[in-house]
């Protein structure tokens, strides 16, 4: 980490070091912008400050398409990955996803140390009072220690370091996370520069001793082997692989819980930010589905050489004593040691809808937000938005079209687009239930939807991409081989057909043809047809997935088509909708809130009806034309 | 919205008229009329000179089935009202062969265009100049809220209410489904592969049905054609001018007098019916009768219901017996006029002809059974047992395609549970599903889903 005392002039300035300050310094760096990285300790760069876990559901495929631009968080996780599950394989291959267990501290580690070896990029100490702007557009930042650094463009991505607020029961004091300071003077800059500013809430579960856990009494939930690696350029999974456990609360554990919520922040109104539904405290889940006997936790390492366990499953802001008590009555946990008690946080956010498709601020060119300062929950969500604003920010500068992925292109467009578009009641976080085109945003073919705007925008090196480009010709070539091939209709083929149950094999009948059956797989059609599979496994699991869902695919492309078509009618961002007649106050009142960028995203504005698209499509034509 | 496909709707006022003009516009004019218009000349319609007008006939492409008698017009891109290519088809006027050629262009790759549509596009693409853009924006604006307005009729329908009863099945089924891919490692249990197909069982039933009521919201709507038949002299022009109170068609006692296919347009309890009157299908040498005959097939195989008439007071004779035959095709009512007369039929002699419930005894002379015969004429069309005072459906060829697409994707969702596809699959056609019926009810669905999910199920670590 290289602090030169006097460089003072940047490119790009990223204000804080978590997930979304990692990606969008890296992106800018490594599209050659001189850029900072401002943190108030280095060495929490890059810190896992929840649960010790990256990916999910949907958080998964985040992860996959952030490495096939040429992000780093997918990489770093299979650096410091210590257990590896491909979820919801019950399903279908487009809602499998991957999550994996992480080293914090080596996760940590290890993406310092990528920043540190990251020509172009400076790392700063120091916590950021004010936004310095001249005409409109960002012109630097003044430091806490009042030094001004100046940039072309400015990436907050503060965290839950705005006001930070910490409870733990009806005790609460300024942190951004346990025992760390909170950004207290930039909030403040930011509401009068007149960004509206909101209030939201997370929380984190109390931190064990693996030494007081009785691991006999616990179902162990094993990782898969071997592992899968998140990236597309990983060739091994380096570390260590180990287990997690499963235990519940029962009804000793809710009738404490029960006992007293007069002493929870939650319950007695001390917070007033929003929680979110999807991870809610363990005392919100025992109040509203009060009929649940029990609920599970999963105990997860922080790491190999730490003694911290995460029991996932129990966030909570309930006082300590009442922590340690309900704990005691969970089996496998009855004498385990608290190391940290859990706690609440609430903290200041930027609604963003205030936000361009860039992630560029609408009030402020230049300034861009990222992360959980959007009111994004989730390591993932914040990395994604991070590369985004790293990448776009950098585009600004030189000059050139922003980089804007849509519903149809990815996740990270359908995060960024609900987050400019929806107004979010509670953090956000990516569900596959969020995504329209779900059947063709796969984890699986992340690689062959973006790593061409990867390569393209300098993030995929030269090697990785030609071996992407083999593997997309051997997937083509191998398709066309499926297409074309026509097994011989021998009696040993029409016998091993009819073992397997098979019948109306037709002449016209096709390796595709079978594949297309949904009793056969890739092996199970070679086996029959007896001919060699292709080598590499990747290729031979994209050759099914596609051919299984076909038609499905087929029709989701034609959706695509309507939606883009709606996607490249622009709305100048200037447009005066007060000039339309026959907007409702109401979808008048939204469409000046939101400024959608596009009649796509105008329709979908909660209560922005057909009809009033219809009247904005005739306006737009009419002041095109009139300008013309 | 979608600018780009090709839209067709009826251009004429509605009701009846001499010539009714179905108009088609986009980037698939050309050929999707080249599949549907088959040309006295020969050539496709892709292939005529723009503003040029040519002879020949709608047909359903898939069938071969001939629709109507037409002149086609062909305005090429961009000199015609939309910009965009345009064919007009000049039809028969009336209701019935209107909607059939706009069926045919729907199942063609057509879409039904949005009121106003045309003129909207006629503006985007710049064939209206910025002085009639205000009227076009009020034009506009007058329409959605007039189509407000029918919706808002509708909804306090009974129709919408089970439309909204299905959607919310559909909805419930879709949350259970979403919740099972999107928080598998909760720990919750979540639907069963069989109750998930009992529920998409259940609900496609109810689509049917509704697909059912549709068919008989448009003949209530738009009406139905019934041709009366029976050999010559039994009564039928007696019973279309008792029907119809009016002397339109020639009667006399002589064999043969009603040459032509003569038809008259009747309430029948709320459904309009053309009626129409055949020369009979006797077997003769008169060049002029026998035209008349083979007119009488081409109106039998056209006809929606059949009336088949007998003579009361005359024993059946063998042309009267080969028209059982013919009432086993179609939907009929039996007819035995001339029950004033002493009666030479039994009731046994009728059997074969039709089910009881559709044989009526009347009397065109002194009405007698007029009032049974217009019940059976009802009962038979309407399927569903709706009252005709319920025809609400006015956008209606919309909404039957909107169902059959629904229809179509819970076909392919229960298959694909059968087969255990990956949920995600399920989803995909209950989505197209609820879309659907969301188009026709004017709401959408999307973030419901994950509330629902929040609400329902414990979910969180």
């Amino acid at each position: 980490m290289i602090i030169r005392e006097h460089d003072d002039h940047f490119d790009a300035i990223v204000v804080g070091g978590g997930h979304a300050g990692c990606e969008a310094a890296l992106a800018a760096a490594r599209m050659g912008a001189r850029t900072a990285l401002l943190t108030m300790d280095e060495d929490k760069i890059a810190q896992m400050s929840c649960n010790p876990a990256i990916g999910g559901i949907a958080k998964g495929h985040l992860v996959k398409e952030i490495d096939a631009l040429g992000g780093e968080m997918g990489r770093n996780t299979d650096k410091t990955g210590i257990q590896f599950r491909m979820l919801n394989t019950r399903n279908g291959p487009a809602v499998r996803s991957l999550r994996a267990q992480c080293d914090k501290k080596q996760y940590r580690l290890a993406m310092q140390a990528t920043l540190r070896a990251q020509p172009d990029l400076t790392i700063y100490r120091g916590t950021v009072d004010r936004i310095e702007t001249v005409g409109g557009r960002v012109s630097g930042v003044v430091t806490g220690a009042g030094a001004r650094l100046a940039a072309k463009a400015v990436i907050l991505t503060t965290g839950t370091f705005l006001k930070g607020l910490i409870h733990v029961g009806l005790n609460h004091f300024p942190a951004g996370r346990a025992g760390e300071d909170t950004a207290e003077h930039l909030s403040d800059c930011m509401r009068a520069f007149g960004f509206e500013v909101g209030r939201l809430k997370t929380g984190t579960p109390p931190r064990l001793d693996r030494d007081t856990i009785d691991f006999s009494v616990l179902t162990p939930q094993p990782g898969d082997d071997p592992p899968t690696p998140f990236s597309f350029r990983t060739e091994r999974i380096p570390m260590l692989q180990v287990c997690c456990h499963l235990t519940y609360t029962n009804a000793e554990t809710h009738r404490i819980i029960q006992g007293n919520l007069d002493r929870s922040p939650m319950f007695t109104g001390v917070i007033e930010g929003t929680g979110p539904r999807y991870c809610p405290s363990i005392e919100d889940k025992v109040v509203r589905f009060a009929d649940k006997p029990r609920h599970q936790i999963f105990i997860e390492p922080e790491g190999l050489d730490t003694n911290e366990f995460y029991p996932n499953g129990i966030s909570t802001s309930l006082p300590v004593d009442v922590q340690t008590a309900f704990l005691k009555t969970i089996p496998g946990l009855e004498r385990a040691r608290m190391l940290k008690p859990g706690y609440a946080v609430e903290y200041d956010y930027f609604p963003p809808r205030q936000l361009h498709p860039t992630m560029e601020t609408k009030l402020i060119e230049g300034l861009y937000h990222a992360g959980q300062i959007n009111g994004t929950s989730g390591y993932e969500e914040a990395a994604a938005q991070g590369l985004m604003a790293g990448i776009n920010a950098v585009l600004k500068i030189r000059g050139e079209a922003p980089c804007i992925l849509d519903r149809s292109d990815a996740y990270i467009g359908v995060l960024i687009d609900d987050l400019i578009t929806k107004d979010a009641r509670e953090p956000y976080r990516m569900f596959t239930s969020r995504a329209e085109y779900r059947l063709l945003l796969r984890q699986d073919n992340a690689d062959l939807r973006l790593t061409d705007t990867g390569y393209r925008l300098g993030l995929i090196s030269g090697g990785a991409y030609r071996r992407f480009c083999e593997k997309r010709d051997a997937i083509v070539q191998e398709r066309e081989r499926f297409r074309k091939t026509r097994p011989k209709l021998t009696p040993e083929f029409l016998a091993r057909a009819e073992a397997l149950g098979l019948e109306c094999l037709g002449a016209a009948l096709t390796l595709e043809g079978l594949l297309r059956r949904p009793e056969l797989d890739y092996e199970a059609v070679m086996g029959l047809v007896e001919v060699e599979g292709h080598h590499d496994a990747a290729v031979r699991a994209q050759v099914e997935v596609q051919v299984k869902y076909e038609g499905y695919i087929h029709r989701q492309s034609h959706d695509v088509d309507n939606f883009k078509r709606l996607e490249s009618r622009r709305i100048p961002p200037d447009f005066d909708y007060t000039s339309v007649k026959g907007f409702s106050r109401e979808v008048l009142e939204k469409l000046q809130r939101v400024r959608p960028h596009s009649l796509g995203q105008a329709l979908r504005i909660e209560g922005v009806t057909p009809a009033a698209i219809s009247l904005l499509q005739v306006a737009l034509e009419r002041s095109r034309r009139s300008a013309a | 919205m979608k600018a780009g496909d090709t839209i067709c709707a009826i251009a004429t006022p509605p009701g009846e008229g001499g010539i009714g003009i179905i108009r088609l516009s986009g980037e698939k004019a050309l050929d999707i009329a080249s599949a549907v218009f088959v040309g006295s000349g020969g050539r496709a319609v892709r292939d005529y000179k723009t503003h040029t007008l040519h002879h020949g006939e709608l047909r359903a492409p898939d069938t071969g089935e001939r629709i109507d008698e037409v002149l086609v017009a062909v305005m090429k891109a961009p000199r015609s009202y939309t910009c965009e290519d345009v064919v007009e088809f000049h039809c028969h006027g009336g209701p019935l062969v209107l909607r059939l050629g706009l069926e045919v262009l729907i199942h063609s790759g057509a879409r039904l265009a949005e009121p106003g549509e045309f003129t909207k596009r006629a503006f985007l693409n710049g064939r209206l100049d910025l002085a009639q853009a205000e009227a076009v924006m009020d034009l506009i604006q007058a329409r959605s809220q007039t189509g407000l307005r029918v919706a808002l009729e509708q909804l306090r329908g009974a129709l919408s209410d089970e439309l909204g009863r299905i959607r919310e099945g559909l909805t419930r089924l879709l949350v259970e489904i979403e919740a099972g891919i999107d928080f598998s490692d909760e720990g919750i249990t979540f639907i069963s592969p069989q109750a998930l197909a009992a529920g998409i069982e259940k609900v496609t039933e109810r689509v049917e049905w509704f697909l059912r009521t549709a068919e008989d919201g448009r003949i209530v709507r738009e009406g139905v054609t019934a041709a009366l038949v029976g050999r010559p002299n039994v009564g039928k022009s007696s019973l279309l001018n008792a029907l119809a109170k009016a002397d339109r068609a020639i009667v006399t006692p002589i064999p043969g007098t009603t040459r032509d296919v003569l038809e008259e347009f009747v309430n029948v309890r709320g459904i309009p019916v053309r009626l129409q009157d055949t020369a009979g299908l006797r077997e003769t040498q008169d060049i002029v009768e026998r035209e008349g005959v083979r007119r009488t097939h081409d109106a039998l195989a056209r006809a929606d219901l059949i009336l088949a008439v007998l003579d009361g007071s005359a024993p059946l004779d063998p042309e009267d017996r080969r028209m059982r035959e013919l009432l086993r095709e179609k939907s009929a009512v039996l007819v035995v006029n001339k029950a004033d007369l002493p009666p030479r039929v039994e009731p046994a002699d009728l059997t074969g002809f039709a089910e009881p419930r559709r044989i009526v005894w009347t009397s065109a002379t002194t009405g007698a059974g007029l009032d049974e015969l217009r019940d059976a004429i009802r009962d038979t069309v309407l399927t569903q047992g709706l009252e005709p005072s319920e025809g609400v459906l006015i956008t209606h060829l919309r909404h039957r395609s909107a169902l059959e697409r629904a229809k179509t994707s819970l076909d392919q969702a229960l298959v694909s549970v059968q087969r255990h596809m990956g949920a995600e699959c399920i989803a995909a056609d209950l989505r197209v599903a609820i879309n659907a019926i969301g188009e026709i009810i004017g709401e959408t669905t999307t973030d419901d889903i994950l509330d629902r999910i929040f609400k329902e199920f414990c979910i969180g670590k």
